[in-house]
């Protein structure tokens, strides 16, 4: 199980997939104290006794970056704490992840973001970037210090999960990040739509009761945000969208030339409100799971570029909340240590995303959105790489995950593709592959 | 083991609950219509056992019966509880109101622990869809379900469609109108389900913000206009209007719902004649129907109540008879 600590590599005969420099082949990387070095070195270039990683069958790709990740602290430790979330980040193939601002207190000082980032930082798991509220105590009312917040060391704001519901304060909030050249995250949502809702509003929800959330909700919030966008100009980035309205409204700004980003959760990509007829709780997430429509739309837009970025949505709740009645218990799913098997087993097996596009959505763009130096493996580049074994068949079992949560909605599927190393700055974050 | 009555032709009980497949009553969209037609059957033989005065019915004796209602309810509760003793049963109360489930325990072990001190059946009552499914999935014991929030009330169900089937022979080919809340109703659901397994035709009506074009989906006819529907209607079901589970006023007043939706007598005058008119209780007199309705010629809302018990002893009998026979030597 040691570690080793060393950050020069040769890694040999794995299929380079790296979308940022439009390869998809075999390669030989060559890492260099940290940092990307050379592809495809010649002999003489590298030092001849450097180790070498044997990516026979693997894909080496950059690591994957999360957006929106709740680590828990502060407030929140009996669901995930920062360690646990960050050990479960790279399980998953996750070398960065961006932490969601839904804390308690919230992220709305400079010290909060401090208190992260130190945190993190002796970890030395993957590297933590950190989200600010829009709004002070993220109560959706007057903007957070947003300039301080930024200086401290922010990436991006987001009130998310909690759609931002006042428009005054979003047009406000979107003009004034636009100063710092930092992207403003929301969850769309039209709460007062959806007052005390626990699933996707269709036959489903009506056979069973369960108050609804409507799909218009959502697309109402989209088609608000996307206008308030071309207004006001700014970088914006919808979290996590679920229904066809709201995938066809992007779509339809995208060919308009609007820059924005949608974001998709992946359990919105493959399962359907069907999971609720179980009255699991575990089943509960926002933005809920929808009927097959909408799934087969999110798909579509994923497949056409209306969706740019598959963020976890991960969510850890402990099992005293979940266990509460369905419309007691809290929304949300952990997922970190899904999201690439989920990708590869709903997306890119049947032919819906290629390895390319795959890694484009769970790596590259979110780097961009985020204005990270990651999320390529470009000589120079800090080498934050994943390889993965595409193959293995594995079963989730919510007792072996390393998040802190158990809440999966996936106890018992079976999924294809699994991390089998993970490197940050070059640094092996698993134990040594054996072939 | 026969059922030691006290009076008249002894019953093959035995043989009804030998047959029973289910070990669970937690809605009726999961029972073919051959089950619910032998609930049915079944409640018919203890309603004549009763009315014979065979009410001291001993076959589920040694047995015990928990009532666990989170919700509050005194019609459902007492007349599971008679039907519990009308069968030897005895019966445990439980309700939500100055108990563990308000000093922060989970519902789930508030349940395991009413089924630790020895029951064979819960009947539960809950504002949330899906409690009672959720509860069988934790407990051995067998779960009833007395009403999931807007979900299922599965014997409400039987016992409306019991009460149509006495007074008309058979469901087959009767349109049946469920009248007002919709939306918020477990009695709409358990409805629609029993009945159009048995080959009625079903009619929700109400304001279109408590039934919606969605209802389409289940098969049934959707009417906003009571007056249109009403020449055609066999059965009226007057639904109570769920006030407690609406989260925003889906009308601007009682009044306006009465002018709308009330079966007032002018309506009845406007309907077969041999119309059906039920009400699953409690009744707000003056706003689903009023009172000359309710306490007229048509209505069959005091037989709904009689044939409640007789549906509660056939459906406990069916879940729990199979264990006497194997364990009536150890219950004594």
């Amino acid at each position: 199980m040691a570690v080793d600590a060393k950050s020069s590599w040769l890694i040999e005969k794995a299929r380079l997939i790296d979308p940022s420099q439009s390869i998809d082949g075999i390669r030989t990387l060559w890492i260099d104290n940290g940092l990307v070095a050379g592809i495809d070195p010649v002999p003489g270039q590298f030092p001849q006794d450097l180790p070498r990683i044997d990516g026979t069958g693997c894909i080496l790709a950059p690591g994957l970056i999360d957006i929106g990740t709740e680590l828990g602290e502060p407030g929140r430790e009996e669901d995930e704490t920062i360690a646990s979330g960050c050990q479960a980040a790279l399980a998953g193939g996750f070398t960065s992840l961006a932490c969601s601002a839904h804390t308690m207190p919230p992220i709305d000082s400079p010290a909060a973001v401090q208190f992260i980032l130190e945190k993190a930082s002796r970890l030395a798991a993957c590297k933590v970037h950190v989200i600010g509220c829009v709004s002070k105590d993220r109560t959706g009312e007057q903007l957070a210090e947003i300039g301080s917040l930024v200086e401290a060391g922010v990436i991006a704001v987001s009130d998310a999960p909690r759609p931002i519901e006042n428009t005054a304060l979003l047009r406000r909030a979107l003009e004034y990040c636009s100063m710092f050249g930092i992207p403003l995250l929301d969850q769309p949502e039209v709460r007062s739509l959806s007052p005390y809702g626990v699933m996707h509003e269709g036959l489903v929800q009506l056979q069973l009761g369960l108050p609804p959330m409507p799909a218009e909700a959502e697309d109402l919030a989209t088609a608000r945000d996307l206008r308030l966008l071309e207004a006001t100009g700014g970088i914006l980035h919808l979290v996590a969208v679920s229904t066809q309205g709201s995938v066809e409204l992007c779509r339809r700004a995208k060919h308009r030339g609007l820059r924005f980003t949608a974001g998709v959760f992946p359990v919105n990509f493959h399962l359907t409100d069907e999971s609720l007829r179980s009255f699991d709780s575990h089943f509960k997430v926002n933005p809920p799971l929808r009927s097959q429509e909408h799934v087969v739309a999110v798909q579509a837009g994923l497949a056409d570029g209306t969706i740019d970025i598959i963020s976890s949505g991960h969510k850890a709740r402990s099992l005293e909340k979940k266990i509460q009645e369905i419309d007691k218990a809290p929304f949300g799913m952990i997922s970190l240590e899904t999201t690439l098997a989920e990708v590869i087993t709903y997306l890119i097996a049947p032919g819906i995303l290629n390895w390319s596009q795959a890694i484009e959505k769970l790596s590259c763009n979110p780097a961009r959105l985020l204005g990270l130096p990651t999320g390529t493996l470009r000589v120079g580049a800090p080498a934050d790489l994943i390889l993965i074994d595409p193959q293995e068949r594995w079963t989730v079992d919510p007792e072996l995950l390393v998040s802190r949560g158990t809440n999966t909605p996936l106890a018992g599927q079976v999924l294809q593709g699994r991390v089998r190393q993970c490197m940050v700055d070059g640094q092996p974050k698993m134990p040594p592959m054996h072939p | 083991m026969s059922g030691h009555e006290t009076g008249g032709e002894p019953t093959d009980w035995e043989s009804w609950s030998q047959s029973w497949k289910h070990h669970h009553l937690l809605g009726l969209e999961l029972h073919s219509a051959e089950e619910i037609q032998s609930i049915l059957d079944l409640a018919e033989l203890f309603a004549q056992a009763s009315q014979e005065g065979r009410n001291r019915l001993t076959l589920l004796r040694g047995f015990t019966v928990a009532n666990l209602f989170f919700e509050n309810s005194t019609r459902t509760r007492n007349s599971f509880s008679l039907a519990a003793k009308r069968l030897g049963a005895d019966t445990v109360e439980f309700s939500s109101a100055g108990s563990s489930t308000s000093k922060g325990e989970t519902f789930i072990d508030t349940a395991k622990t009413i089924e630790a001190m020895g029951v064979d059946a819960v009947v539960v009552r809950h504002a949330t869809p899906g409690t009672p499914h959720l509860l069988a999935k934790h407990l051995s014991c067998s779960v009833l379900n007395a009403g999931d929030g807007p979900h299922e009330h599965p014997t409400q169900g039987l016992l409306d469609i019991l009460t149509i089937r006495q007074h008309r022979g058979s469901l087959k080919g009767l349109t049946v109108g469920l009248i007002g809340d919709i939306e918020h109703s477990r009695t709409a659901r358990s409805n629609i389900w029993g009945l159009q397994k048995l080959g009625a035709h079903v009619i929700v009506c109400g304001p279109a913000t408590l039934v919606s074009r969605r209802w389409k989906q289940l098969g049934v006819e959707t009417s906003h206009r009571l007056d249109d529907i009403l020449p055609r209607c066999d059965v009226l079901n007057l639904l109570r209007i769920q006030f407690e589970r609406q989260t925003m006023r889906p009308f601007p007043s009682v009044h306006e719902y009465g002018l709308l939706y009330a079966m007032t007598k002018e309506r009845l005058a406007r309907s077969k004649p041999d119309v059906l008119i039920l009400a699953p209780g409690p009744i707000n007199r003056g706003v689903e129907l009023t009172s000359e309705v309710a306490d007229g010629h048509h209505s069959v809302i005091l037989h709904q109540v009689a044939n409640g018990i007789s549906i509660r002893m056939a459906v406990l009998w069916l879940l729990l008879g199979r264990r006497v026979a194997s364990e009536s030597f150890a219950r004594g």
